[in-house]
């Protein structure tokens, strides 16, 4: 089968590779067999190749996927297959993309737990079925691998949008009872926060953990705005 | 913009939206009716000028609309051409000036 | 879904757009017989029904937005799209068979 795969940096270009076909073949085995046996200079990235930490996420045919848990046969066109870098990123080289900017947006958004109880302080006591842990159960599985920030139009259109992943990870703190930041929400309000988001819903749909980002941004807009009307923002 | 009067923004952009889903519905169910209904134009006319319920609600659902199409504006303008800055806000608060200002003008030449 | 959020968002920019014109023909004060001639041109009629179907696109998206923002709505959003849907063509319809 034809795979074109992008090489070089943003001024790259494709390259066409002939590979063969195998059942049960991954876009990621694909990828593979072309450094190993094709093209030793192809640059890509992958570590644990099932379907646990993300770092194989591509552009397939369009749509970004983790390159592990592709099947050729679910995606092959006419057995083609295009294979790029994640959108809305640098191109480092050939399939690596600066994730850099990606993990600054996560701390901007505030994206870690900030607690204030110590060890001589009860235990907090938070019921699993309350509706606060379902709602940030339903968000606590990101494992950062990028798809969503990939697949965004606003991230696309806005520099500055902090984009779903960050967003999500924050909203999955500001609904915790026990978190304590309250600068959190300033720091996602706003174009370039949680406003910005259209509802567009490409991360929802692209996201390999099934996680919905719009949820959690819908979270946080709400959140926000009840405390702009209490004062508090 | 700061993130408070983003905030406030979004408040009012969501506000204005769920008064205008009702203003839209009527409105489109009273031309439909009216058109469909074989009214005529002076029976039509009859119930709307000096109508101070009509007025009433036509005021408002102007209002809305000169506050929830600058606002939706907003982003398309910095998205899609690049408009940042306070420019772009002047341009939109003197849209929204600019609705209310035709609108309330067409609101009273049907209504008063 | 991208797909109803756009024509949400490009209904929007039209009826932004549409509307000072639809409000100064309003606001131009004809004579009565005047203005029921003037909205029997084919293209006012045009006009106006195109606005109703902008309108009902824009209605549509926007429940969507709100359903998701207010009401939780993320796991429906395939049945959002479809009332985005029917109502667009419901009142485009309802319109059609009123000029």
């Amino acid at each position: 089968m034809k795979v074109s795969v992008w090489r070089g940096d943003a001024l790259g270009s494709l390259q066409t590779f002939e590979v063969p076909r195998f059942p049960s073949q991954t876009v990621l085995d694909v990828v593979t067999h072309i450094q190993r046996h094709l093209d030793p200079t192809l640059a890509y990235r992958y570590a644990c190749r099932v379907g646990m930490c993300g770092s194989c996420a591509m552009t397939v045919n369009g749509q970004p996927r983790w390159t592990c848990r592709t099947h050729v046969d679910r995606v092959a066109k006419n057995e083609t297959l295009e294979v790029r870098p994640l959108r809305n990123l640098p191109v480092i080289r050939d399939l690596v993309t600066d994730m850099r900017t990606f993990f600054d947006k996560w701390q901007r958004a505030g994206g870690h737990f900030d607690g204030r109880s110590t060890k001589a302080d009860d235990f907090a006591r938070i019921a699993p079925e309350s509706a606060e842990r379902k709602s940030i159960d339903a968000g606590i599985e990101c494992i950062g691998c990028g798809v969503c920030y990939a697949a965004c139009d606003v991230v696309k259109w806005n520099p500055d949008y902090l984009g779903p992943a960050a967003l999500n990870r924050a909203w999955t703190l500001v609904a915790d009872s026990r978190d304590t930041d309250s600068a959190r929400l300033r720091a996602v309000a706003g174009d370039a926060g949680c406003h910005a988001c259209h509802t567009h819903m490409s991360c929802t749909e692209r996201c390999p953990k099934h996680i919905s980002p719009t949820a959690g941004i819908a979270g946080l807009k709400r959140a926000v705005a009840k405390a702009e009307i209490d004062g508090k923002l | 913009m700061n993130h408070r009067s983003e905030t406030a923004l979004w408040i009012a952009q969501r506000a204005s939206a769920a008064l205008l889903a009702l203003c839209v519905t009527v409105h489109l169910v009273t031309i439909v009716y009216a058109v469909r209904g074989g009214l005529t134009a002076a029976e039509i006319f009859a119930r709307t000028r000096g109508s101070v319920g009509w007025l009433a609600f036509y005021t408002l659902f102007v209002l809305a609309v000169a506050v929830h199409a600058p606002i939706g504006l907003r982003p398309v303008l910095a998205e899609w051409l690049g408009w940042r800055g306070k420019s772009r806000e002047v341009f939109v608060l003197a849209f929204g000036v600019l609705l209310a200002w035709i609108g309330l003008r067409a609101v009273l030449a049907v209504f008063a | 879904m991208k797909t109803v959020a756009l024509i949400h968002r490009l209904s929007g920019v039209a009826l932004a757009l549409f509307l000072p014109l639809h409000f100064w023909a309003l606001g131009q004060g004809l004579q009565l017989d005047a203005f029921l001639r003037w909205t029997e041109q084919p293209l006012v009629k045009l006009s106006e029904w195109g606005i109703v179907v902008l309108l009902a696109a824009h209605l549509g998206g926007g429940l969507r937005v709100l359903a998701i923002e207010f009401l939780g709505w993320h796991e429906w959003h395939k049945s959002l799209a479809a009332i985005a849907a029917a109502i667009v063509v419901g009142a485009g319809l309802a319109f059609a068979l009123a000029l």
